[in-house]
């Protein structure tokens, strides 16, 4: 009996041995440079994973891949992702990414930190005009990386029925922190509830903007989160909150703040330019105007979301990805998705085009003038997202407290 | 395990020698080749379980020793290797790894606390029902009774969430008794806080904000399962029970009815034939029950991921989820995979304690135990 289980051991561990063995094999073990051997000739076959918003974009984006195959003489096979991070995640870990693919800019450093990307950035046509809000969100350690796809900025919108209804009128549109709290309760004494605001970072760090703060200095290596800029604040929101002048969209019934406006439960939500296509689809029948965020302390601000079309620094055909997305980033092309499914054109020079074609956007467009990108640090998510959870808590939090944590997470993180 | 236990008291006394019979039937002779035999017939699952389960569970093991960040290959030689540091992280660095790590141990603590328990209970009162012998159409309850089991566990999760919507029909049912229901899945508030709240002790006594074991105060460890925890934890419940419902009933149809008439005949209440004659026939399969369920819900991760993320609060994170998320979401895969080993040593521990606690009490034990 003996023997047998010692002989039984000994294949079992020949046979581990033999998997190892095989499994280390197939790795090859390459140091896996940024050298990938680049196929020079021939037409080359893009993978395109992108992080649709719908079959709109779906679709407009694929047609653009189509159009741009037959004319460059390559394929160009567009794949929408269930979960773009985990799907790029997978991707990226099996050493097999798709050559093109969407970063979502509270990502990008993320992936530009472990050297995923291909820094191409300067490579396509007429760089600088971009904007420069969304060039800054896309360079990591003073590298321009990628092409911005399109982008989207907060503003303040308002119920016209609703705003009429306590008597205000437009000379009473707020355009600073003062002009908007007097609104609001102008709003509150007939009842209504005069604005929902998202209880995260991505809504309520648009006043840290206004006031002149960050979570993170601007080139993204110094914490600045307890600086006395974001206290002020958050210590408005908190104001605003405590005193019912704002409130989060769940307290509404409702799961954003767009729902919430649509509904008529809130005179005034700050929401970026996707609350556009929620009204005419949801809510046809609701009034409403786009206005610039009331500026803070510190002059008006708000925050810009942005994606970009990054190329894996592991991709076989750089040159082709990098002509794909030149044909992705023209002017004509951007109006085409603009229209298509309602993004805006991260080229200036696309501006007036976009402003002339939708003229009631042009509060959303002008925010790019002054909007703050997301935290551009990489490991930066998890820290970001407990922020958000003590935001659900601001109206009884001590926003001192709240800081204090996300500094301390914060320069952890950054010290690695 | 009790089987085995007796195997062992069946060997010979003498010392652990064994008849040359034996021992010759192991060596060469004519049933030699007979081991070689045996391990090329069950090659196939050697080498499918190797290559699937042992090879992937220690190639884990691996990542989680380094600070792999998802590019290529973990084996490559430019991956850092950094040691024990990853699990450092999770018990002794005071940072936001710790307390995410800590939050999710105490959330999960309290989900098995409630579910095991729970389900045991209900799923044993299910298949007593169910094997009841005046009952009629013992076949449509038995289905009714399982059927939440084969249905989708995302399915589920999904329709549990409309029926504790703010209007849903879970808050429209307490109305009705002029209860006014929680906003279920933003509610964060503990359990143990709201109870004590309504005695009047709304803010922490100062003893139990000052520190804490692992990076939680006190207050937050004894927070109790928060309402949208209370949810998912009805939901498990409702789901799993019917699973388990139909291993008693199994086990029930076995008990011999001679043993539950001759306890009738000797007078026995009905309380008494089923706490000192069905219950302890149960045995096994009540340490099956609670083993599976104890398994399972320190793993709890679907209903979570479809229904909240971890949120409000962080109330509903659980190791599971949080593995996934530090992996996946953050690219911390040697963290993610280090979260996910803890877990495994946690429901091994938990395992063995409770295999210790439901051992065979009235069995004499050898005083000296192998193994």
């Amino acid at each position: 009996m003996k023997r047998t289980r010692i002989r039984g051991a000994a294949v079992a561990i020949l046979a581990a041995g033999t998997l190892i063995a095989t499994a280390a094999c197939g790795d090859s073990f390459d140091d896996g440079g940024t050298n990938t051997p680049q196929q020079s000739s021939g037409p080359a076959a893009l993978q395109i994973l992108i992080g649709s918003s719908g079959d709109a974009e779906t679709k407009a984006v694929q047609d653009a891949a189509a159009a741009w195959a037959s004319k460059s003489g390559n394929t160009a096979t567009v794949t929408p992702a269930q979960d773009l991070t985990q799907q790029l995640g997978q991707a990226l870990a099996g050493d097999n990414p798709p050559d093109v693919f969407y970063v979502d800019a509270g990502r990008f450093a993320d992936y530009a930190s472990v050297g995923a990307l291909e820094p191409y950035g300067d490579k396509v046509d007429n760089p600088d005009d971009f904007y420069q809000s969304l060039r800054d969100t896309f360079t990591f350690d003073g590298t321009f990386y990628c092409a911005p796809k399109d982008f989207s900025t907060l503003a303040l919108e308002i119920n016209t029925d609703l705003w009429a209804k306590a008597g205000l009128t437009d000379a009473d549109i707020p355009t600073t922190w003062d002009q908007l709290r007097a609104a609001a309760e102008k709003l509150k004494a007939q009842k209504i509830t005069p604005l929902a605001i998202g209880d995260t970072r991505d809504r309520i760090g648009a006043f840290m903007v206004q006031s002149g703060g960050w979570i993170v200095s601007k080139d993204g290596k110094q914490a600045t989160a307890d600086s006395p800029e974001n206290v002020a604040a958050l210590t408005y929101v908190q104001g605003l909150l405590k005193d019912g002048l704002a409130a989060y969209p769940k307290s509404l019934d409702a799961g954003w703040g767009g729902e919430a406006f649509g509904k008529g439960k809130a005179a005034m939500v700050i929401e970026g330019n996707w609350i556009k296509g929620a009204m005419t689809n949801d809510f046809p029948d609701v009034k409403y105007t786009v206005h610039e965020l009331p500026a803070g302390p510190k002059g008006k601000g708000t925050l810009s979301f942005t994606n970009c079309w990054g190329i894996a620094a592991k991709s076989k055909f750089k040159e082709q990805a990098i002509d794909f997305v030149k044909a992705m980033t023209t002017v004509d092309q951007q109006m085409t998705f603009a229209k298509a499914f309602g993004v805006m054109p991260s080229r200036e020079s696309a501006r007036d085009q976009y402003t002339s074609q939708f003229p009631a956007d042009k509060a959303f467009i002008d925010g790019a003038d002054y909007a703050q990108g997301p935290v551009n640090a990489p490991k930066m998510d998890s820290v970001l997202a407990d922020f958000d959870a003590s935001l659900n808590g601001l109206a009884n939090g001590d926003p001192k407290q709240i800081l204090g944590t996300l500094q301390k997470n914060t320069q952890a993180t950054l010290a690695g | 395990m009790t089987t085995a236990a007796r195997d062992r008291d069946d060997r010979p006394r003498g010392g652990g020698r064994r008849d040359p019979a034996t021992r010759r039937r192991t060596g060469g002779g004519i049933r030699g080749n007979e081991g070689v035999a045996g391990w090329l017939f069950v090659l196939p699952v050697v080498v499918i379980l190797g290559v699937f389960l042992l090879l992937p569970i220690l190639m884990a093991f691996w990542v989680s020793l380094t600070g792999w960040e998802g590019q290529g290959s973990p084996f490559k030689s430019g991956v850092p290797f950094v040691g024990a540091d990853n699990y450092v992280r999770l018990f002794t660095e005071d940072g936001l790894a710790r307390r995410d790590f800590m939050t999710s141990i105490r959330n999960n603590g309290y989900y098995v606390l409630v579910v095991v328990p729970v389900q045991t209970a209900l799923a044993l009162a299910l298949a007593l029902v169910v094997n009841n012998r005046m009952l009629r159409g013992k076949g449509f309850f038995r289905t009714a009774f399982y059927f939440p089991s084969v249905t989708s566990s995302v399915a589920i999760s999904v329709v549990f969430l409309f029926m504790f919507a703010n209007s849903g029909a879970v808050n429209g049912i307490l109305s009705v008794f002029g209860i006014d229901g929680p906003a279920w899945f933003s509610d964060s508030r503990g359990l143990i806080h709201i109870v004590l709240g309504a005695v009047g002790v709304d803010s922490p006594p100062a003893a139990l904000t000052g520190g804490g074991p692992f990076g939680l105060t006190w207050w937050d460890w004894l927070s109790g399962p928060s309402v949208a925890m209370c949810a998912i934890m009805a939901l498990v419940v409702w789901t799993t029970s019917g699973t388990f419902m139909l291993m008693f009933l199994a086990a029930l149809q076995n008990v011999p009815v001679a043993l539950d008439e001759a306890s009738e005949l000797d007078g026995a209440s009905r309380w008494q034939r089923f706490r000192y004659v069905t219950l302890p026939l149960l045995k096994p399969t009540m340490f099956l029950v609670v083993t599976l369920g104890l398994i399972g819900t320190w793993q709890v991760f679907d209903q979570i991921y479809v229904m909240s993320q971890g949120n409000p609060a962080k109330t509903t994170l659980t190791p599971a989820f949080l593995s996934y998320r530090t992996a996946f979401k953050d690219f911390e895969y040697g963290r993610g995979a280090a979260i996910s080993f803890v877990l495994f040593l946690i429901i091994i521990v938990l395992t063995l304690l409770q295999r210790y606690v439901m051992r065979d009490r009235d069995e004499k034990r050898p005083r000296k135990r192998r193994s």
